[in-house]
């Protein structure tokens, strides 16, 4: 008798009783094995990165088989890709859709625009999108390759994994 | 209690509504392609007046063009139009080149016109892709992606960048083609006309495409001209105004073309005419292709074009090396740029998209006006969209094919 | 294109200061008259397409001293018979506004409007001036030779400060 003898793990932490319809985990695994399953990011395309994030999505690289399927409206999303050159007039209404999501959400900084400014260091460009959101994953490259977004994409789904205590109050 | 049926029959009874409804469109809008918000006042479903509102996306590249010199600046142009990117570096070198009055060589002017139109290619897929999508044909988009994908590997090898190529330089190219790339190109421009009829069938019998494009969005040819209308807006309605036949530049004086023509100036005339430019543009890959050889073995970079910029610190220990054909040093060497002004245009996939330069005679432009065919249409969106239904306003934004980074700069 | 240039030189003597033979043949004209000049062009000699309209800013410029300090480009196409003219009108800066052709020509609208926010040219008769790339409540006109590349912290505009600072908290 031992938990690790008549269980099978099927998702890193997460075991189930063969036979039986009960899965024995701790509730933040589970539970972030789902949120990492099913990210929805928010269609919003800004500049260049916009086209390979669009890329991304169609037939050659294909997002739907990770479970990413991009949604027209902040409300249902959990993922802003911000895609491109955020000028100072876009920054409040970048703002804005991060504010209509609903929690738990999570920023991607894609192309070296979005990370720090890139080549635009001029009057009307916010010098990367951390001035004013809580950016997550960083992914440089003018623009990069959609291997790149499906990279970052990943490596979101292990901080995702990873995480405790972050959201809600219940943990 | 007034059913709503009630509630319409009396509205549409009274002469006009009470007072019109307004509503905002964008920036965060899945079919503006970009960041375009428009700003619409309504009388019921019909749009009454229509004020687009743009700068969402304006990086100040005329300004920052000010400050590079004129090599550095042509990476800026990759930005412009991030579709087509080497139009927009062709425009760029075309207009530089004139101030400099550098000769460019064949085997260059021919590898520019390949990349050109596979740019052209390149970007009514996508203007289809997104078009369709909006719409509402999914299939289109994935079918259409999937050739672009094609292109976009072939440009890979080319210059090693899927869309920022910067692949034309002042006086010429970056460098050669390989035998690789040829055969790919051969490959491609043999199996692309088939798709082309792919993808017509799937849209041009359709019943729901037809309806939404057919008569929407009409602009006269007079009007078309005033309201500054080019590339194949201008040319759905049907005035064969193309850079390419009317000033050529490039190689495309030496290879034989049709420029299309639509008749009524609406939605669906303006997709056949794009639909046949991509023919066409196979049909000029494949006569450069078949020139190539005549050229072979010449430089691909004209003479005297200037060399990337060293830094600013070789200058100083060193004992100046003998300038080799014209260098341009930050401010140390005689620069060869002269003073004056040049002004090149070129027929974009988008449209006419023209550059003008000043030159105070140093290594930096004095002024970089960039004409950008997207500014343009965006400012025709109020008079197409006049009396149309919110509905058509996608497809007008659909089909005028902008991008905002075009148009802010 | 000789005859055309003479007969305007002719016609319009006290609005064409000079023409340059440069890549295109370049008139420079004075700002009074110029919408005469401009009107002619349009309706009786077919210059109908409006390619580009652009600001120039010679503040500082070393090649040659200009006693105004703007100058609005001008280029203008006929359709059919190929020829491409750039018209100029130089602006003095303590003086600093221009005819508006949004009248003649649809494309010009948004053209003025943009010179009117990158270099605060403004611009007699258009309909609705108001700036067009840059926000409404910023200060200053990018493009003019004056003002920087890149904004520092002093300089930054306020309301993305504001923006900046509330939302950090």
């Amino acid at each position: 008798m031992g938990i690790e003898k008549d269980t099978v793990e099927i998702a890193p932490g997460i075991r189930q009783i063969p036979g039986a319809p009960v899965v024995i985990s701790p509730i933040d695994k589970i539970i972030n094995w789902a949120r990492a399953g099913s990210m929805w990011p928010v269609t919003f395309g800004l500049a260049c990165c916009a086209i390979e994030m669009m890329a991304t999505g169609a037939s050659h690289f294909d997002l739907d088989r990770y479970g990413i399927i991009f949604r027209a409206t902040p409300r249902q999303a959990d993922v802003l890709i911000v895609a491109g050159t955020v000028t100072k007039k876009m920054a409040p209404i970048v703002r804005r859709v991060y504010d209509q999501m609903p929690e738990p959400k999570y920023v991607i900084a894609m192309g070296s625009c979005a990370c720090s400014g890139g080549i635009f260091k001029t009057y009307s460009v916010a010098q990367g999108a951390d001035e004013f959101l809580p950016v997550d994953i960083y992914i440089p490259g003018c623009p990069p390759r959609p291997e790149a977004l499906l990279f970052g994409l990943l490596t979101l789904q292990q901080k995702i994994k990873r995480e405790s205590k972050r959201w809600g109050f219940w943990r | 209690m007034a059913t709503y049926l009630e509630i319409n029959k009396k509205q549409v009874n009274e002469e006009k509504w009470e007072e019109p409804f307004y509503i905002n469109m964008g920036p965060q809008h899945p079919s503006t392609h970009g960041v375009l918000r428009l700003f619409l006042e309504l009388e019921g479903e019909t749009i009454i007046n229509c004020t687009p509102i743009i700068g969402y996306l304006h990086r100040g590249v005329e300004k920052l063009g000010e400050t590079l010199n004129y090599n550095q600046a042509i990476v800026l142009s990759d930005r412009l139009d991030y579709i087509a990117s080497a139009a927009n570096n062709t425009a760029f070198a075309l207009a530089f080149e004139k101030l400099m009055g550098l000769e460019v060589p064949r085997r260059a002017k021919l590898l520019r016109t390949i990349v050109c139109e596979m740019a052209r290619i390149c970007n009514h897929l996508l203007w289809l892709a997104t078009h369709a999508l909006d719409i509402g044909a999914m299939t289109v988009f994935l079918y259409c992606f999937r050739d672009r994908e094609w292109l976009l590997n072939i440009y890979e090898k080319i210059c090693g960048a899927r869309l920022t190529h910067s692949y034309v330089r002042v006086g010429g190219v970056r460098q050669d083609f390989t035998q690789e790339i040829i055969d790919e190109l051969y490959k491609f421009t043999e199996e692309f006309p088939p798709r082309i009829y792919d993808y017509e069938i799937l849209i041009d019998v359709n019943r729901i495409w037809l309806k939404r494009t057919k008569g929407i969005a009409v602009v006269p040819p007079e009007d078309a001209i005033n309201l500054g209308l080019t590339g194949p807006c201008l040319r759905g309605s049907g005035i064969a105004y193309d850079v390419r036949k009317f000033r050529p530049y490039d190689a495309y004086g030496e290879v034989d073309f049709v420029v299309p023509t639509g008749k009524n100036g609406d939605t669906y005339d303006r997709y056949r005419v794009r639909m046949e430019e991509l023919r066409q543009s196979n049909s000029i890959i494949r006569q450069c292709l078949d020139k190539l050889p005549e050229t072979q073995g010449e430089p691909v970079l004209a003479e005297n074009a200037p060399d990337l910029l060293m830094p600013e610190k070789v200058k100083e220990p060193k004992p100046q090396p003998v300038p080799k054909k014209g260098v341009i040093f930050r401010g140390v060497e005689k620069p060869i740029v002269p003073v004056g002004e040049a002004f090149a245009s070129i027929e974009s996939p988008k449209g006419e998209l023209a550059v003008y330069v000043v030159s105070d005679g140093s290594n930096k432009p004095w002024r970089l006006r960039i004409r950008t065919p997207s500014f343009v249409h965006i400012s025709a969106i109020p008079y197409m969209a006049k009396n149309h239904m919110v509905a058509d306003l996608i497809a007008i934004i659909g089909t005028l094919d902008i991008v905002l980074g075009d148009s802010d700069r | 294109m000789e005859e055309l240039l003479n007969e305007l030189k002719e016609k319009f003597s006290s609005v064409i200061v000079e023409i340059q033979e440069k890549d295109y043949p370049t008139l420079i004209c004075k700002r009074t008259g110029f919408l005469d000049l401009i009107k002619y062009l349009k309706d009786e000699k077919g210059f109908k397409y409006l390619i580009d309209l652009c600001g120039v800013d010679y503040l500082n410029y070393k090649q040659k001293k200009f006693e105004e300090r703007f100058e609005v480009v001008y280029h203008l196409y006929n359709l059919d018979t190929k020829i491409l003219i750039r018209l100029k009108v130089r602006i003095p800066e303590d003086d600093c506004w221009h005819y508006s052709v949004t009248p003649l020509f649809m494309t010009a609208n948004y053209f003025e409007r943009e010179c009117y926010d990158m270099f605060g040219i403004s611009f007699k008769g258009h309909p609705d001036l108001r700036r067009i790339l840059m926000p409404d409540d910023w200060e200053g006109h990018p493009l003019r030779k004056d003002y920087p590349v890149y904004l520092e912290e002093e300089q930054e505009w306020k309301t993305y400060k504001e923006f900046t600072q509330k939302v950090k908290k």
